[in-house]
């Protein structure tokens, strides 16, 4: 028995992505990472700023996204973004943008500490992005 | 009776208008297209943000706690309403269904003694709306510069109604806009996003009772992902809205071309006759002249 699922990834313009051959996605839930296999529980969860992995038979291919929402039912995993774009043709001059506008962000007084977080994290994984 | 030359002018000035016209309707049918698909592609993003919510409100027992903008405040005195309109006429009856549909629910509520407060989206809608309900505009947004419809510009104006909301400015929130249907045919709609509306038009599935797991719990996912909605169901009109002005203004270009063709048609037949009729005085004249001699 084949192992394989659907996800489809779509941001408001259009559908970013959709594959029928996948065997394993790896998702940044906002309470941790959640690795996704065929025959998972329907779950609803929203997206931290993170990559997402998506391992097919041929290939594997990462996005980073800001933030979203995943849902997976019936063997079909939808993720709902309004910021993605692919690790490959990732630009270094947005990532490093972002980078400095998410830290002037975290420089402000006034911001809860669950921002804090989620800022800090954006800043982390954006770093390592622009690393590679 | 208009003189040879005025007729002559007049057909000139017909057919150059006719050109413009022409050339508008191939603009609009070329955007058109483009439109229209923008939308095509935008619908899955809101038909699966709307399945998500519906999963999620099923789940949720609390009603009372549930949050607002979902249930609402409890009350209705103050409504806010979005108007979408074009920034740009010259598109037939697109702007002013969309004001007619929005006066006569501005109208009802006045009657009803309840705060009315607008938002008007597009300067057409602005311009038609400042000389009777100027006071009751409280914005005024128009995204003349950019270009294409994107999300970016709809979540301004959803993140607007958030910070509204959160000010306790308003109670019930409604959008009007003009849903495409067809080339020819554009519906004015109302729709009302605070609170979110019992789902009517969707395909009821609720034979399938999915157990979601959730996580965080459901009240965290719903209070993230119901401002979000809000700019989405936004952004989902203003494509519609993109749609229908294209459209609409195709159909009324193509109406000014061929009515300009008539007009054409009629002012040459008219031109031709007084023509020929001054052909036959000049013959007439010199007929008798000759059989005088």
């Amino acid at each position: 028995m084949s192992n394989l699922f659907n996800i489809d990834i779509v941001n408001p313009e259009q559908s970013f992505l959709s594959k029928d051959n996948v065997f394993e996605v790896v998702i940044p839930a906002v309470e941790g990472e959640i690795g996704i296999l065929k025959d998972h529980i329907p779950i609803i969860s929203f997206l931290k700023p993170g990559i997402i992995r998506v391992f097919s038979e041929s290939e594997e291919q990462s996005f980073y996204v800001e933030d979203g929402i995943v849902e997976f039912k019936d063997n079909t995993l939808s993720v709902l973004t309004s910021s993605i774009f692919d690790l490959k043709d990732a630009d270094k001059n947005f990532v490093s943008e972002s980078i400095s506008s998410a830290e002037a962000e975290l420089s402000k007084d006034n911001i809860d500490d669950q921002k804090r977080f989620l800022l800090n994290h954006k800043v982390e994984v954006l770093k390592s992005i622009s690393i590679n | 009776m208009p003189s040879l030359d005025d007729l002559r002018k007049r057909i000139t000035s017909v057919k150059s208008t006719q050109k413009i016209t022409k050339a508008m309707k191939m603009v609009a049918a070329a955007k058109l297209r483009k439109a229209q698909e923008n939308a095509e592609k935008g619908r899955p993003y809101s038909e699966k943000m709307n399945n998500v919510i519906l999963n999620l409100s099923k789940s949720i027992t609390d009603k009372e706690n549930a949050p607002k903008l979902l249930v609402g405040t409890g009350e209705e005195k103050v409504h806010l309403c979005i108007v979408l309109t074009a920034d740009r006429g010259l598109c037939g009856g697109f702007n002013t269904n969309i004001i007619k549909k929005a006066k006569s629910y501005f109208e009802k509520i006045i009657s009803e003694n309840k705060t009315l407060k607008i938002i008007t989206v597009g300067s057409k809608g602005y311009d038609q709306l400042k000389r009777q309900y100027k006071s009751y505009i409280v914005e005024n947004i128009s995204f003349k510069e950019s270009k294409n419809i994107n999300y970016f510009d709809a979540d301004k104006v959803g993140k607007i109604i958030i910070e509204k909301f959160e000010k306790n400015e308003f109670d019930v929130c409604a959008i009007f806009y003009n849903k495409f249907k067809n080339v020819i045919t554009q519906i004015p709609q109302e729709q009302q996003i605070v609170p979110l509306n019992e789902n009517k038009d969707d395909k009821d599935d609720s034979g399938n009772d999915n157990d979601y797991e959730f996580e965080p719990d459901e009240d965290e996912i719903l209070s993230n992902l119901l401002p979000k909605n809000i700019s989405t169901q936004i952004f989902k009109a203003m494509l519609e809205n993109s749609a229908s002005e294209q459209g609409s203004r195709m159909t009324a270009m193509d109406n000014a071309t061929r009515n300009a063709g008539e007009l054409v048609d009629r002012l040459t037949i008219e031109y031709n006759r007084s023509r020929q009729a001054a052909i036959t005085k000049e013959l007439i004249e010199i007929i008798s002249g000759a059989e005088s001699l």
